[in-house]
């Protein structure tokens, strides 16, 4: 037991929890972003994998990682297109959209990389990106390997944290994305397109998936394989309803499930005769319940799922 | 006098339906224009199309000497026009500066003028004699004061011509005439006016000349100082419906009985009997605990307190199904969102209420012969027209699909009927129909609760009146003693005073 | 141009959608096998050979089809209902795993023994929807997120019983559970092939669904509730009931499949039985526009993607993830070709 609680004030454990985060940062915007403009996107699962493909299939083949991150937001955007198409001018059910999206992005990533990728033994590895070295804050004890030495990728999840709050809350843009979720109706009387709003931002936040996708193999992992993203993807949309669509809120949610992630991790280690399985169910159910406990106060955006027609109410 | 507005020839089509027909209509400088016409006369799409919503099939817009570009609602408001629109195009979990000021800067800015647009939105909500409080949420609004955000929107663009579309829908009599009169003073600033309308007293009041559309053409125009209310009803519907009248009969036991009821937060302390062959009429404004009431005598919901009684028995605890066994019959508010399943035929509708009967199931199958025979009694004895009990009821006009409902309601000859806004949206020779049914329910001995913000309808069909404001009701006044000013005063509130008087 | 809603759907349209769609997503997917290097008209050769061309392909296929027609019906029924079941997939392995651990031990003759592990994992599914399906009544927890977590989770707990209680002592390598009782294999149905009597159990139960979908109270109420809730519970249904109700139906199939799969296949429980067998239902319910009979023909369409493609990538070295691609792309294709049998274009 002393064990269970002495992990709690290992350095190791709180580097770990921001790691684990970056990814689902990048996802729970990137959902966020969407359901905001009124777009639901179940796509985001395949489109994590596809991201993950992507980013690291540039740098395997030559090009850096910065390059490799942003061809996989290149990917993400395409994807998030063809949802947005789907759905928003002609109107398709948005459940049965994503969950299309997530099929077909995942198996073309499959499909894509067996193509180009000759696979031996084990997986084709590359170089990721490297803890950064901040020099003496980097060498700070505990806050120096928690904060000062995670990878640049990490940091810059916590930007988009920042700016996304900031876009949403303080621009014309950010106002127009969530009224859009709130009455699309309201923003076509403004002389505002709706249409045009919801792509952009499904577009947009299919990129930042992406992006999450690409950390877990250009940093996370040094290699791409079936299944990687395990679900991340969906626990980044229980994350947005457990945030209630708020950027800080997102952030907060992502933190406290990558901290239970890295912590039955090292559970595993030191507490004996319980299944594995019975640790790594933890953050699946944890998830179920954060949704139960918020479920009746969301405030959700009021035109999340509705498809806009003009001239029709 | 200069014309600020010219619509030429505007044709517009949707399938089969021609909304528009080669209507030509102008608007000049400072004046009110009021655009008469019965529910679906095409009212609503001549203006969506004036303010870009819709694009025109053939015509074109000309505003201050320049033709629109269809299609483009932001070259309308940059031109100058503003649209308040019927249903308010307002995003009700944000603020009132929220939506005033979206589309009204450049989307891509590092950061919102905001208080540079309080200011504004502020100055101007003093010019116009407006008040509003810029931070407040739209959702904790009155529809009066939601209404004045739709009109600051506009006019916070600089709106030159406005356009307002059914504006009085939501308001008591003296907040419309409060309304008439600010915007007589808006002329004053140089503003030009459009009102889409189909009450004849507050066109006759508020406009100085009056374009009426009828079957998606414009069929007259005139000074409305040279016109008369009996002449523009003629114009507007274009024959001569008579709604049926009320028979004075003797009225008998009463059925429904509600003694103290609240609902939490909605209803507060209310008391009304109806009984056999008479129609109760509960008057109001829209938003004042119709909807809890129309849902509590509906058995969607029971009271939070004191008694709710039909016949003998608790009707507070039933639940719809039980009420419907009960000998209840129920025309809901909103015909599409909970009248009829638009996708189902029209014999599944017809049948929907009462599946479990044995009259139209047997060991968990449906009897589709026995529910089809029955849909096909009904067209034929309600007059459904253009259906088979085939048709997707999504087809049917709001009028014929408020018929198949009442008809649905009706053949089982319920003891109480609860008809709440049964003609809303309807044109005059179905809202006659509709009247006639309900008016032949209560010559056969139903107690039928009338839910109306149709004062006329009211009027017309009730035996004794109540007004519903803020979820509580006033006491009943006969239908003889109800003259026009002291509906009006109980709608706004006031029947304390009226009482006493 | 717009959208306007079509008064009648005329028959031919119906069937001609799902038709277009696939050949729509076999043309899309043609420009990805052209990228491998291989005509496309090749390997789709190839694929039909190696699903269709041999009775021994042909059962593999319809071996495959039986519990994809089963995972279908699960979520045609409950997307008509509008209830989002993504979980198909564990409610598969549910019943799965029931099903050989009762299947190990119970002391019943055949025929009994096999009706008994049905209910069994039919009863297994069902109560893994009926979970969400209370959640979202009770709470309002959205089901979508809360099914697909579980299908992680019903994974994990199954590997964590085949690793523990039901692991099979005498299998070697990978974890498996302990195999049903021989008396419970089902009979083949095409002697020395692994088609077995399974997929008249799965045509049969496409009969039912069809029956209660479109001839019962239930059946009526449920379809009701699925378009308006709001006016379904005015008239009086009761959509707690029906909901539940649905989930009921829509996790047993699944359920279902997954007990056929391990009696009529497997014989025992591996984390890997499943190709996805609960996602690709999704693909097969919306190919059949929701409808249980096609739901039959779609099944048997997408396994044979799923059989070809292996036969065809053997032959042509086309990595056989393509058959993923093809189904996902039929998917989308389907959605737009439904689309346009519900509305026509205007100018």
């Amino acid at each position: 037991m002393i064990e269970a609680l002495e992990i709690l004030t290992s350095a190791s454990l709180w580097a770990a929890v921001l790691r684990i985060a970056t990814p689902l940062i990048f996802g729970v915007l990137g959902a966020l972003i969407c359901e905001r403009s009124g777009v639901l996107n179940l796509g985001i699962e395949g489109i994590m994998t596809m991201g993950a493909m992507v980013g690291w299939l540039t740098v395997y083949l030559g090009a850096d990682l910065w390059t490799g991150l942003a061809m996989a937001a290149a990917a993400g955007a395409m994807m998030g297109l063809l949802h947005a198409l789907l759905t928003v001018p002609l109107g398709l059910s948005q459940h049965v959209s994503g969950l299309g999206i997530t099929l077909f992005a995942s198996a073309l990533a499959y499909y894509l990389y067996r193509l180009i990728v000759v696979v031996g033994e084990s997986p084709p590895t590359i170089v990721p990106f490297r803890p950064l070295d901040l020099g003496p804050l980097s060498d700070l004890p505990f806050l120096g390997p928690v904060f000062f030495s995670q990878s640049a990728p990490t940091y810059v999840a916590l930007l988009a944290v920042v700016v996304m709050g900031y876009v949403l809350a303080r621009t014309p843009l950010g106002l127009a994305i969530r009224m859009t979720g709130e009455n699309p109706h309201a923003v076509e009387a403004q002389g505002v397109n709706p249409i045009a709003i919801r792509i952009g931002a499904v577009m947009a936040g299919s990129a930042l998936m992406g992006v999450g996708g690409a950390f877990l193999t250009t940093a996370a992992f040094n290699s791409f394989f079936p299944e990687m993203v395990q679900g991340r993807g969906w626990i980044c949309i229980a994350l947005v309803v457990f945030a209630s669509w708020r950027p800080y809120k997102a952030l907060l949610g992502a933190l406290l499930f990558a901290f239970f992630d890295a912590y039955q991790l090292r559970l595993q280690t030191v507490v004996e005769g319980v299944p594995y399985q019975l640790f790594l169910m933890a953050p699946y159910v944890l998830s179920i319940v954060a949704l139960i406990l918020v479920a009746r106060r969301a405030e959700v955006p009021a035109a999340l799922m509705t498809p806009y027609r003009r001239g029709e109410r | 006098m200069t014309a600020v507005l010219e619509l030429t020839g505007i044709t517009k089509r949707f399938g089969a339906l021609t909304a528009n027909d080669d209507v030509s209509l102008s608007l000049a400088q400072g004046e009110i224009l009021a655009l008469l016409g019965e529910n679906g006369a095409g009212k609503t799409t001549l203006m969506n199309i004036l303010f870009g919503h819709y694009a025109a099939d053939a015509g074109d817009v000309r505003v201050f000497g320049q033709t629109l570009p269809p299609g483009r609602p932001r070259a309308a408001i940059e031109a100058g026009v503003g649209m308040v629109h019927q249903h308010f195009t307002l995003a009700a979990n944000l603020s009132v500066l929220d939506n005033v000021m979206l589309g009204s800067e450049r989307l891509v800015r590092l950061r919102s003028g905001r208080s540079a647009a309080r200011a504004k939105l502020l100055d101007i909500s003093d010019r116009f004699g407006l008040p509003v409080d810029p931070d407040a949420r739209i959702s904790r609004l009155s529809v009066g004061e939601r209404q004045r955000v739709e009109i600051l929107k506009a006019l916070y663009r600089d709106a030159r011509i406005l356009i307002l579309d059914e504006p009085t829908a939501v308001l008591a009599r003296p907040e419309a005439e409060r309304l008439f009169a600010t915007l007589r003073e808006m002329t004053q600033e140089g503003l030009s006016l459009i009102f889409i309308s189909h009450k004849l007293h507050e066109v006759m009041a508020a406009s100085d000349r009056v374009a009426v559309l009828r079957g998606g053409k414009m069929v007259a125009e005139r000074r409305t100082a040279e016109t008369s209310a009996n002449e523009l009803a003629e114009l507007m519907v274009g024959r001569s419906v008579v709604r049926p009248k009320r028979e004075a009969h003797a009225i008998g036991a009463p059925v429904v009985v509600a003694s103290g009821v609240s609902v939490a937060g909605k209803l507060d302390d209310i008391s009304f009997a109806v009984h056999e062959g008479e129609i109760l009429g509960i008057v109001g404004v829209s938003g004042n605990g119709q909807a809890a009431l129309g849902a509590l005598v509906s058995g969607l919901g029971g009271p939070t307190a004191g008694t709710l009684r039909l016949g003998d028995g608790d009707m507070g605890s039933l639940s719809a199904r039980a009420l419907i066994d009960a000998g209840a019959a129920r025309i809901p508010e909103d015909r599409h969102a909970e009248g009829v399943v638009g996708e189902l035929p029209v014999w599944e509708n017809a049948v929907l209420e009462r599946l479990r009967s044995k009259a139209f199931s047997r060991g968990g199958f449906v009897r589709r012969g026995a529910a089809r025979a029955h849909a096909a009694g009904l067209i034929d004895r309600f007059d459904i027209r253009g259906a088979v009990p085939d048709t997707r009821t999504g087809l049917l006009s709001g009028g014929n699909m408020q018929k198949l409902i009442l008809g649905r309601n009706l053949a089982s000859s319920p003891r109480f009927i609860l008809a709440n806004q049964p003609t809303r949206g309807l044109d005059e020779g179905a809202i006659a129909a509709v009247h006639a049914e309900l008016l032949a329910a209560r010559a056969a001995g139903a107690a039928i609760l009338l839910i109306s913000e149709e004062l006329e309808e009211a009027v017309g069909l009730a035996d004794r009146i109540q007004a519903i404001v803020k979820g509580r009701l006033s006491r009943p006044v006969v239908a003889e003693d109800a003259d026009a000013r002291r509906l009006g005063l109980m709608m706004a509130g006031m029947w304390e005073s009226t009482d006493a008087a | 141009m717009r959208l306007e809603r079509r008064a009648h759907v005329p028959l031919g349209l119906v069937v001609a959608a799902p038709v277009a769609a696939i050949v729509a997503a076999l043309a899309l997917a043609a420009g990805l096998i052209a990228a491998a290097g291989v005509n496309p008209l090749t390997a789709y050769g190839e694929m039909l050979r190696g699903a269709l061309g041999s009775r021994l392909a042909i059962t593999e296929m319809l071996t495959r089809a039986t519990p994809l027609i089963l995972t279908g019906l699960a979520a045609a029924v409950a997307f008509r209902a509008r209830l989002w079941n993504i979980g198909g997939e564990g409610q598969f392995y549910m019943g799965a795993l029931i099903t050989a651990w009762a299947g190990h031990s119970l002391g019943l003759p055949g025929p009994l023994g096999i009706a008994v592990l049905m209910v069994l994992g039919m009863a297994a599914g069902a109560v893994m929807l009926a979970g969400p399906a209370f959640l979202r009544l009770r709470f309002g927890v959205d089901e979508v997120v809360t099914t697909l977590l579980l299908n992680f989770i019903v994974i994990l707990f199954v590997g964590l019983m085949i690793e523990g209680p039901l692991r099979d002592p005498l299998a070697f390598g990978w974890p498996s559970s302990v195999p049903v009782d021989g008396d419970y294999r089902l009979p083949d149905l095409v002697p020395r092939t692994r088609l077995h009597i399974g997929l008249l159990f799965a045509i049969a139960a496409a009969g039912a669904v069809w029956l209660v979908l479109a001839r019962t109270v239930f059946g009526a109420e449920a379809r009701a509730a699925g378009f308006n809730p709001r006016a379904a519970s005015f008239a009086g249904i009761s959509l707690p009931r029906t909901l539940m109700g649905v989930a009921l139906l829509s996790g047993g199939l699944a359920g279902l499949a997954g007990a056929v799969e391990v009696m009529g296949v497997t014989a025992s429980v591996t984390t890997t039985m499943s190709p996805g067998f609960g996602y690709a239902g999704i693909v097969v319910a919306m190919l059949a526009a929701l409808h249980p009979a096609g739901v039959v023909a779609a099944a048997v369409f997408v396994a044979t993607v799923f059989v070809g493609a292996d036969a065809m990538s053997r032959a042509t070295g086309v990595p056989s993830f393509i058959a993923d691609v093809i189904v996902a792309l039929s998917l989308l294709t389907m959605l737009v070709a439904l689309l346009f049998t519900t509305y026509r274009v205007r100018q």
